[in-house]
């Protein structure tokens, strides 16, 4: 029997009433998990005792699945991207891309669409447990354009004749195809699977492809200007600085001051390295030769959301004529707008910006810590990924080979 | 020059020539104790030339006439100015001795009148560029052309010069001779600024004096650990404590037996400027102030009484700060309050006394308006200027510098105080002002610097690093969290600490200075230092 999971009550009518050891109906699905979400608690008491008394193959799995997912999210709430982040965005990407690769070789699906279902809805969860972390629903759309190929490949239709959006398709076709991804397919399970292991090979390599370009871009005797503190800018330093010789000028963050742990790194490797107050970013910019920076997030138009002060860097580097080389893994770029002023920006607390230490006033006054900052796209010049240097211009083609359009609202 | 007075009595019996010359030295001494300098310096240059033409048939007795008007001039010789004449001068004067020297017997004395005058004027012009308050009394010489438009050779000061030890050595012997202590460098410098000194604020000079300080007077000596300590900070506070100490340090002056007050005075304070330039370089006000201070003090008549002197010098002190702080702070507010709108989000950075002034008299003339501090690492000197506006009761709002890019589309006007003003319309302030004027610009955002016109200065200059300050760069560093991260950064070898004091921004971010004078744009600088420079 492939097993199912729900709480002592539910699991004991089920085997009294010898149920069907496959559910193929999605309306029955749904029945079993109304009636375990009803009495939720009795589940989370009597787990134990699902766990012994109805010991059904397969349904250890559910629960170990439904807990890593649950582990997942509550480590996403509990340290925020931007904010003195426990881990990278390549470490998130990873464990979201694991993760999405655990549920669909544990959760019980009967067809593609079914799979897309159940991927959407715990991409909802885990987006909605940190907005601001957004390699987790690149991620989650990566999976799912997965899918849709590998669908289409055992259908043995060719993608191209799905993926475009002529006008002319829309009228004739008279709105989206017909296919729902209804069909069973006897192989889809293990091609997915091995296709999220090609994105996982892919996503360990970024790091080393990018560095890899490095000294195409950097000459000896430089002044190369970086803030905050990101893990691709300093893997693509140190492989520059293994044959020639710069001079980094990193700008700490305030209030985070991530530059300092930055250049600590770097001088490590024998890179000069100055650390220099936000304040004098622009006092200093006329000697650098080259900016180059790390982002959260690559914007459908080409800006960013990196961040803040880099709003102020690009600025500067614009002034001078420098050019801003941005060193992003194509997981950061994601098909989000910047149109919305008040949902984009994230905020930390006051105490940041104004320690309590500082007494009263505190009441009389509003202290603002934002983490992130938009850059737009004319102020950047180069962005250095893993599958090679784009110009801002070309970063929409690039979103539409990535993800499906119609995934773009999750 | 003791051996010369043994010969004084011989020479005097020599020819006619030399008695015009001593008659000369003698009118000119009368006239100013400028030209005796000037006469010095060009006996010492003589001297020099004289010995390079050892053949000449003249040698000896020039030798004599020479000593013996050196002999003639004011004993009290300022030892502090002999090395800084020097270098500059020989240059260009010693190449016009040698032509004059081989002709001065065929010359009439008409000519060799004209001479003369005529090496004094170029040798005033290479004085003019002097930095470091080198007294002005061009009104009372007979001149041909304005000062204006000769060559101006001017002295590089001595804090962008770390990097010469032909410098450095010079600067430790004057101090050494003034008996102020050389403050030493800390910490690796960044390369890009080796020209600057880098003092660590945890050994200030003051350590090195002993106690009681003879040479140092107490109140000047607080005044220097004071300044290095960061307790006062703000040009015009520095300036106006400067004041207050030299007023002190007049109350306590007697004059010396055998001494001018006017010129011993001069002497007196030059080791006290030295003293406190090496606990912290003197700002532009600074300069200024001190230019005018030793302008009034050679003014001195010197019939005058000393303790009607020091009355005077005084008043005058006060009336300096009355008017070039006080009053034109007054001015510049009534200015500046035209600028401020009902419902205006104004935007400062740092704390600047002009521009607090400046809110709380516009919110007792019950404009309504709200203020964003902006403010930056490490000084963190905005949550002074924060809690001033606050106690006065206007609504504040608080944010780092980095967060300047979400804040300013909220903002309606930039006001921004301003360190000095340099004559290319370059505006120095505190470092962060540019960027704020820059980012302010992409926004398009007024941006209004006010600023005093003491503190316009004659300098140029284009980016921040020929010429600026280094601060202790162990303020750089901070513990979060529980964690250093830069605590041993010594002993990493490549890794450096920038902590800079000033920057200067481009008078195209800078839409109106507000001044004493009114609203000039940046480019009128100039013109107003060439007003002033007329009325002096």
């Amino acid at each position: 029997m492939d097993g199912w999971w729900g709480c002592y009550n539910t699991v004991l009518i089920a085997v009294k009433q010898q149920k069907k050891s496959r559910i193929d109906d999605p309306e029955e699905v749904s029945v079993w998990f109304r009636k375990c979400s009803s009495c939720q608690e009795k589940f989370v008491q009597n787990q134990r005792f699902t766990e012994t008394l109805v010991k059904m193959p397969g349904a250890d799995k559910e629960t170990d699945l439904s807990e890593r997912i649950e582990s997942f999210l509550s480590e996403l709430k509990r340290c925020g991207s931007g904010a003195g982040s426990l881990r990278g965005s390549a470490e998130t990407a990873r464990e979201t891309t694991a993760l999405l690769r655990r549920i669909t070789a544990q959760a019980r699906w009967g067809n593609a669409g079914d799979l897309m279902e159940i991927i959407r809805k715990e991409g909802r969860r885990m987006t909605a447990a940190q907005p601001s972390e957004t390699t987790v629903g690149n991620m989650v759309r990566r999976v799912l354009k997965i899918i849709r190929e590998e669908y289409a490949r055992s259908r043995g239709s060719t993608e191209e004749a799905d993926q475009q959006e002529s006008l002319h398709k829309l009228l004739t076709s008279g709105g989206s195809s017909e296919d729902n991804f209804r069909q069973h397919f006897a192989h889809l399970k293990a091609n997915v699977i091995e296709a999220i292991n090609e994105l996982l090979t892919e996503l360990e390599g970024t790091t080393d492809n990018i560095s890899m370009q490095a000294l195409e871009h950097i000459h000896s005797n430089e002044v190369i200007m970086t803030i905050g503190r990101s893990r691709t800018v300093e893997a693509f330093l140190k492989d520059a600085a293994r044959k020639r010789k710069f001079h980094v000028m990193v700008a700490e963050c305030a209030p985070f001051c991530q530059g300092h742990e930055m250049a600590t790194s770097l001088s490590k490797e024998d890179i000069e390295t100055t650390v220099i107050p936000d304040a004098a970013i622009f006092a200093v910019m006329s000697r650098v030769n080259k900016v180059i920076i790390g982002t959260q997030t690559v914007l459908a138009n080409g800006g960013l959301r990196a961040v803040n002060g880099t709003h102020t860097l690009a600025l500067a580097a614009k002034h001078h004529s420098t050019p801003l080389i941005v060193c992003a893994p194509m997981f950061k770029l994601s098909p989000q707008f910047p149109n919305e002023e008040d949902t984009f920006h994230k905020f930390v607390s006051p105490h940041e910006v104004l320690p309590f230490t500082e007494g009263e006033i505190l009441s009389k006054v509003n202290a603002h810590g934002p983490v992130f900052d938009y850059v737009p796209p004319e102020l950047i010049t180069l962005f250095i990924s893993n599958i090679g240097g784009n110009a801002p211009s070309y970063i929409y083609r690039l979103m539409s080979e990535l993800y499906h359009p119609e995934d773009h609202e999750l | 020059m003791a051996d010369s007075d043994g010969r004084q009595v011989d020479s005097i019996n020599h020819s006619t020539e030399e008695d015009v010359k001593l008659q000369e030295v003698v009118q000119a001494k009368c006239e100013g104790k400028e030209l005796t300098k000037e006469e010095k310096q060009r006996l010492r240059k003589e001297k020099k030339q004289h010995k390079k033409n050892k053949k000449d048939d003249r040698g000896p007795p020039e030798k004599e006439k020479e000593k013996e008007k050196a002999s003639v001039l004011a004993p009290s010789k300022p030892a502090t100015q002999s090395p800084a004449h020097k270098a500059p001068v020989p240059v260009n004067a010693s190449a016009s001795e040698s032509p004059v020297a081989a002709e001065k017997p065929a010359k009439s004395k008409a000519e060799q009148r004209a001479e003369r005058r005529a090496r004094q004027d170029t040798e005033r012009a290479s004085k003019q560029g002097k930095k470091e308050g080198g007294q002005q009394s061009a009104s009372s010489k007979p001149k041909a052309t304005p000062n204006e438009l000769q060559p101006v050779v001017k002295r590089l000061p001595e804090h962008i010069q770390v990097d010469d030890p032909a410098a450095l050595k010079k600067l430790a012997k004057k101090l050494e001779r003034q008996q102020v202590p050389l403050r030493s460098d800390y910490g690796y410098k960044v390369s890009l600024f080796s020209h600057l000194h880098q003092y660590s604020r945890k050994n200030p000079p003051t350590q090195q004096i002993s106690i009681p300080a003879t040479v140092i007077h107490p109140s000047i000596v607080r005044l220097g650990l004071q300044y290095s300590q960061g307790i006062i900070a703000g040009s015009n506070a520095r300036s106006v404590a400067l004041l207050h100490a030299f007023k002190q340090v007049i109350q306590d002056y007697s004059t010396p037996p055998n001494e001018e007050l006017s010129r011993d005075l001069v002497n007196k304070l030059s080791p006290y400027i030295s003293f406190l330039s090496q606990c912290r370089p003197l700002s532009a006000s600074m300069g200024n102030a001190i230019k005018h201070i030793k302008k009034e003090i050679s003014n001195i008549p010197s019939q005058c009484k000393e303790e009607e002197a020091k009355r005077r010098l005084q008043e005058c002190i006060d009336s300096y700060i009355n008017e070039k702080i006080i009053l034109a702070s007054e001015a510049i507010s009534k200015y500046a309050i035209e600028k401020i709108s009902d419902g205006d989000v104004i935007l400062v950075y740092g704390c600047s006394s002009l521009v607090n002034h400046i809110l709380c008299e516009a919110f007792e003339k019950q404009r309504k308006f709200r203020v964003i501090v902006v403010d930056s690492r490490p000084r963190l000197e905005g949550r002074e200027a924060l809690r001033r506006l606050v106690k006065k009761g206007i609504r504040c709002t608080y944010v780092l510098i980095s967060a300047l890019s979400y804040i300013l589309p909220e903002v309606s006007k930039v006001f921004l105080g301003a360190h000095a003003l340099l004559a290319n319309g370059y505006v120095m302030s505190r470092v962060g002002t540019s960027q704020i004027a820059l980012v302010a610009k992409a926004y398009n955002v007024p941006v209004l610097v006010c600023c005093e016109t003491y503190k316009f200065c004659e300098r140029v200059q284009t980016d921040s690093f020929v010429s600026n300050e280094l601060d202790d760069p162990d303020d750089l560093i901070v513990t979060r969290n529980g964690k250093t991260h830069l605590e041993n950064w010594q002993t990493v070898k490549s890794l450096g600490l920038l902590n800079l004091v000033y920057d200067v921004t481009p008078p195209d971010f800078v839409d109106l200075v507000i001044t004493d004078l009114g609203m000039i744009p940046c480019t009128s600088v100039p013109v107003v230092l060439r007003v002033k420079n007329v009325d002096q």
